[in-house]
């Protein structure tokens, strides 16, 4: 089953427009030099928004921890159950973290501190998010 | 009336010093409804507005209040289950009754309007609007009271549930992601308590060892507490404590979160009466003094919190409570932290450090005697795992722990303190209680 779409905002379209070019871009306080993710109106830092702008990222990661969704509530996700859901922190500031399905890796066998790169998936025609693969 | 943003309430910033109405607010009564599974949706008497009558009617006669004396409402407008309560919380289409029960209030939401038409408060100035949840509301009305703005308040937590999955409607039935949620439902995370804390919790045991099922023995406990707790879902039904086989072989729900991990929706309310402890003297049940109240609503720094982010917000929520309360982790004898999933309460007891139990000490501690007659009585209520979800057994156990009227779940040690709670890692609220004012 396809995963859920996410429906950009006035704040988020930028961030899905590169994801929609396969380019992973986070902002960036150019005064305080900290990337963040999902996206803020304010720097979470300085609390400024002058100086947030968007910074295209190496997509590099490791797995930190996992679960597996046996029995979730999302309607769309039912069928693919049990499945992965993984934390995989950036290499670049490994305070950002995302989550990932990890695809490619069967449930309950995700390897701990493996490490992964940003892949790309499409969930609706011309909708793209972010992955993340295991590094064989 | 008026909406709560337009009454500057909260205590939620580090360094407040020791409340300004520490020991002037009292807590006099308290009632509880029935707690249902779900709503029948055909017996009006066992509605949630029927319930929520019951239990504000029990709080009054509790403390000898008439309702020409209550002038402060704050009650939860909200339906527990949120934008994906679905068909479990929301009634319409389906046609309405007779008032009171001819639109959602009193049916799947209570209001403090409906309450005051419904039951005929006459006298109620003050009455907000958009209320957040009962860890925060207890801190609303200790500080309206304080203040002034009120003196005899009524707060009331109504946690409907009616036929269909919980949560399983709504904005989780959306094939799309909006808001917050792009960054979270597109991989599967539904959003909740749940999720907040099963990563931490997770890396919790990879950092100071232990395995998922060490809890069981806390798990085990709250069912054993809250077959002590007679108006509690498991008292009133008879739910046995699980055994250990019970709860390793439960059915996985976010592996290695169980359904035994888990509170149980519920249809039922609760009230507590607050008033000036000068007001307190006159009224004929035993009055419980506010010590604090505190909340906090940190920001997630990225996507998804991790172990370091909960145990900071965790250390900051306890230094705020006891700053407030003039008190420290050996004063508090009495200690209710909330549990809707088991792998929370952890994050909460050793950022409070009660009975001394530090960071990554929970686990073996949950092995000792916590039972409610030992030296260690945790989480004596039974909380929401031992009661269903009516996020209230641990004001009410504790208020009883004071008064020494919690019959067979009465501590055996001190208790002239108590810490309570229902809060997340990131947002909600504490209460301290005192037998004494001072």
């Amino acid at each position: 089953m396809p995963k859920i779409i996410p429906v950009p905002d006035e704040l988020s379209q930028p961030f899905w427009d590169a994801v929609n070019e396969q380019r992973l871009v986070l902002q960036n306080c150019t005064a305080c030099d900290k990337l963040q993710y999902p996206p803020k109106a304010d720097c979470q830092v300085c609390g400024s928004a002058d100086y947030l702008e968007w910074k295209e990222v190496e997509g590099k990661g490791h797995v930190a921890t996992y679960i597996v969704i046996e029995d979730g509530r999302l309607n769309r996700r039912m069928l693919d159950q049990p499945y992965n859901l993984a934390l995989v922190t950036l290499d670049q500031d490994p305070t950002v973290n995302f989550y990932s399905n990890l695809p490619g890796v069967p449930p309950y066998e995700v390897p701990l501190g493996a490490a992964v790169e940003v892949t790309f998936e499409e969930v609706a025609p011309g909708q793209l998010i972010h992955e993340w693969q295991v590094v064989e | 009336m008026t909406s709560s943003n337009d009454f500057q309430w909260r205590r939620d910033r580090d360094g407040l010093g020791v409340w300004e109405h520490r020991g002037k607010v009292a807590v006099v009564g308290y009632g509880h409804s029935p707690v249902d599974r779900r709503w029948d949706e055909v017996n009006l008497d066992t509605s949630l507005g029927a319930y929520t009558i019951m239990a504000c009617e029990k709080a009054m006669e509790q403390a000898g209040v008439t309702i020409d004396q209550v002038d402060g409402i704050v009650c939860c407008d909200s339906h527990i289950a949120g934008g994906s309560g679905g068909t479990a919380s929301v009634w319409a289409p389906r046609p309405y009754f007779d008032p009171p029960y001819d639109s959602e209030y009193g049916l799947t939401l209570i209001n403090a309007q409906w309450l005051i038409n419904t039951m005929g408060f006459k006298n109620v100035k003050f009455a907000p609007t958009g209320v957040p949840t009962i860890g925060e509301m207890v801190g609303m009305a200790s500080q309206a009271v304080g203040d002034g703005v009120c003196s005899t308040c009524l707060v009331i937590y109504p946690t409907g549930n009616m036929e269909g999955r919980y949560r399983r409607g709504g904005e989780n039935a959306d094939d799309y992601a909006r808001g917050a949620r792009q960054w979270t439902v597109p991989w599967g995370n539904h959003g909740g308590n749940d999720f907040i804390n099963i990563f931490p919790h997770r890396q919790y045991l990879m950092k100071y060892g232990g395995e998922h099922e060490d809890l069981v023995h806390f798990v085990r406990n709250q069912h054993k507490n809250g077959m002590l707790t007679p108006w509690g879902y498991n008292a009133t039904h008879n739910v046995q404590p699980i055994s250990v086989e019970d709860y390793i072989g439960s059915r996985p729900i976010l592996n290695p979160l169980r359904i035994w991990d888990c509170d149980r929706p519920v249809n039922a309310s609760a009230a507590y009466l607050f008033t000036t402890s000068e007001r307190a003297q006159d009224m004929k049940s035993q009055p419980v003094y506010v010590l604090n109240h505190s909340q906090h609503n940190f920001a997630f720094r990225t996507t998804q919190p991790d172990l370091d982010e909960v145990e900071m917000w965790t250390d900051r929520q306890a230094a705020r409570m006891y700053e407030g309360a003039g008190l420290g982790p050996a004063d508090v004898d009495i200690f209710n932290p909330y549990d809707g999933y088991s792998i929370m309460t952890q994050f909460f007891l050793e950022g409070v450090q009660w009975h001394g139990v530090k960071r990554g000490e929970s686990l073996s501690f949950y092995a000792g005697d916590i039972s409610v007659k030992g030296p260690h009585p945790f989480s004596s209520s039974g909380g929401n795992l031992g009661n269903g979800r009516t996020r209230t057994a641990m004001y009410t156990d504790s208020i009883e722990q004071l008064r020494g009227t919690a019959g067979d779940r009465q501590v055996t040690v001190r208790a002239e303190t108590a810490l309570c709670a229902f809060t997340t890692p990131s947002s909600g609220g504490w209460l301290m209680l005192g037998k004494y004012p001072s």
